[in-house]
């Protein structure tokens, strides 16, 4: 620890050191900076954020705006969106979208971890909140399904399959980690409303109880996907009909012509 | 009796209609030689001599060829059949379970129609005959006619037994079909417009606690319920969101609705009374789809800046609004009852949906 509270300094001044001498590089070369690949840029050693701030004019602002103040049409203002919404964000692959219109789904995400880490430095030196802590192992499973069906059933359902809303799909959870669902929570993605109003522990009792619906104890047995009724009845109904033929079969008689 | 010791006897019973197979050949050939195939005939179209036919038939001179034993199982699967069909009207009485009422009629039904199986292989004699069209045959013939019409049912020994586990049986279905009747709640009346809440009555959380201006921020939405009241009620669940002032667009006289943005919608879809669960709510407005409540149901979608206007699926008429203020602690409270009838739309409600305000 102690050694880490030095080293930080030491970086911090190494990197800015680095950054003066590529700014003045970056100069000389004019328009060749530019069309650098993203990977580069980053290899290059600046700091997480001003590398960041690269990636950002390259991928985001377009649609965000070349500081992040949005684009009318096309995206929203991300002054005060923080660490934590750029996180979800990038690291589900939900963002860089094609085209604004779209709604943002669980992709794989074009960025290396590293690119994603510098690009949510740069999102929250805009301002806004952190990325949230969260302790799923500290949750209460049962407070966790309460809170689940009080919130969040009505559109991901009680085991978190997800569904369809008008205008929007609804993601099914089962990739979703605990850091998701923190992140998700308190910044509403798309259509989704935020739950600010919910504390850290109810946050860990729901991540808890997301984390246990990946790999739940199904009581009933054949789970079916726990996609619901729907195909549970027509599963019912194809197995009752092939019980009746069978009673039909044995009780009745074949007639010989 | 365990539910496995059931299941086992029920394979054994079906187990004995598989056997049945073998032996019905065996019957047959016994009932061939009893009537001669090429005597089967008679005359099913003239009426006037049936009278006569039937007293001159001389019993019929057939061994024995119903199976007793069959007739006394069929009596006992008849007698448990009763016996589960009461045990569904005693349940329904003493238990809050409906599990063991579907159990109880379900084990009934399976019992009666095990016993009509049965019945129908063991206990009433099957044959086939082909009927030649022949003149209209002389007495004799008739004769033989009417003695296989009754032979039938000359095999069933315990024939009382039987017809009085029948009507066992068919007494005690009765009974389990009418007494769900007592089911039925009071007539709904006016009792449909009546809503635990009025002015003045504070809004709580699912745990009771109040809901201060600054619980929710723009663009979330909680559950609420009266204070002090049941949340079982169909009017108490109020869906609560808080949209920020200028996204508002209330009727003018519904305008002092919204304390600091919070909008309050009975919480019930007015198409068909489910719990509407879903709220929408865009990040960016201008690419995505605006702030909506929706019943899971059947996708009804309402507006909640418009005083729930519908704008999307089976709904008739708007979610009903209930107007909110401040109270003197700054925590929600009701500041009336709701501008419209609440619950599923049926009748005149959904005809009229101003007939009448609370």
């Amino acid at each position: 620890m102690k050694r880490l509270r030095v080293l930080i300094p030491v970086a911090l001044l190494a990197a800015s050191i680095s950054l003066l001498a590529l700014e003045a590089s970056a100069k000389t070369a004019g328009e060749g900076s530019a069309s650098t690949p993203p990977s580069s840029q980053f290899a290059l050693g600046r700091a997480p954020e001003s590398a960041g701030r690269g990636l950002f004019v390259q991928g985001c602002s377009s649609c965000h705006g070349f500081e992040g103040e949005g684009v009318k049409g096309a995206g929203p203002s991300l002054v005060g969106a923080g660490e934590q919404a750029a996180d979800f964000y990038l690291r589900t692959g939900r963002m860089p979208l094609d085209r604004p219109s779209e709604e943002p789904i669980r992709t794989p995400s074009p960025y290396k971890p590293a690119q994603i880490r510098a690009l949510v430095a740069y999102v929250g030196s805009l301002g806004g909140p952190p990325i949230p802590e969260v302790h799923p192992e500290d949750g209460d499973l049962a407070e966790g399904q309460k809170l689940f069906t009080e919130n969040c059933a009505g559109c991901h359902q009680i085991v978190g399959r997800g569904g369809i809303l008008p205008g929007a799909v609804v993601p099914d959870l089962g990739a979703a980690s605990a850091l998701d669902v923190a992140e998700a929570v308190r910044v509403g993605p798309y259509v989704m409303p935020s739950f600010d109003h919910l504390d850290q522990s109810e946050v860990d009792d729901l991540a808890a109880y997301v984390e246990y619906t990946h790999d739940p104890e199904d009581k009933g047995g054949w789970a079916i996907g726990h996609i619901g009724p729907i195909p549970e009845g027509m599963v019912a109904w194809l197995l009752a009909g092939v019980a009746l033929l069978f009673t039909i079969r044995l009780i009745g008689e074949r007639t010989t012509r | 009796m365990t539910p496995g010791g059931l299941f086992a006897r029920l394979v054994a019973a079906l187990g004995g209609l598989g056997g049945l197979r073998r032996n019905r050949e065996r019957r047959q050939a016994e009932l061939h030689q009893i009537l001669p195939p090429g005597k089967r005939q008679f005359d099913a179209v003239r009426s006037e001599e049936q009278g006569r036919g039937r007293e001159a038939a001389p019993p019929p001179e057939l061994d024995e060829t119903g199976d007793p034993r069959a007739e006394l199982y069929v009596a006992l699967l008849l007698i448990a059949a009763a016996v589960a069909f009461v045990g569904f009207v005693v349940f329904y009485v003493v238990s809050e379970d409906t599990q063991l009422l579907g159990l109880s009629i379900g084990i009934g039904l399976v019992l009666a129609g095990v016993a009509a199986a049965l019945a129908g292989k063991r206990v009433v004699i099957q044959e086939k005959t082909t009927d030649e069209y022949v003149a209209y045959g002389d007495r004799e013939e008739r004769r033989e006619v009417a003695n296989h019409l009754v032979e039938g049912k000359v095999g069933v020994t315990r024939r009382k037994l039987l017809f009085s586990s029948l009507a066992a049986v068919g007494a005690a279905l009765g009974a389990a079909a009418v007494v769900p009747i007592a089911s039925l709640g009071p007539r709904v009346g006016e009792k449909v417009y009546e809503t635990p809440w009025s002015a003045g009555k504070r809004v709580v959380d699912e745990r009771g606690e109040p809901i201060a201006l600054d619980t929710l921020s723009p663009g979330e939405f909680i559950t609420g319920f009266p204070a002090g009241e049941s949340k079982e009620e169909i009017g108490s669940a109020l869906m609560i969101v808080r949209l920020e002032t200028d996204e508002l667009e209330l009727p003018a006289d519904r305008a002092d609705s919204a304390p600091g943005g919070y909008v309050a919608y009975s919480k019930i879809c007015t198409h068909a009374g489910c719990a509407v669960s879903l709220f929408r709510y865009p990040t960016f407005d201008e690419t995505q789809p605006g702030p909506a409540l929706v019943c899971p149901c059947h996708y009804s979608t309402f507006n909640p800046a418009d005083g729930g206007k519908v704008l999307f699926g089976p709904a008739g008429r708007p979610l009903p609004q209930l107007p909110l203020r401040a109270g003197a602690d700054g925590s929600l409270e009701a500041a009336g009852g709701f501008y419209e009838p609440i619950g599923p739309s049926y009748g005149g409600i959904r005809e009229d949906p101003g007939a009448k305000p609370l």
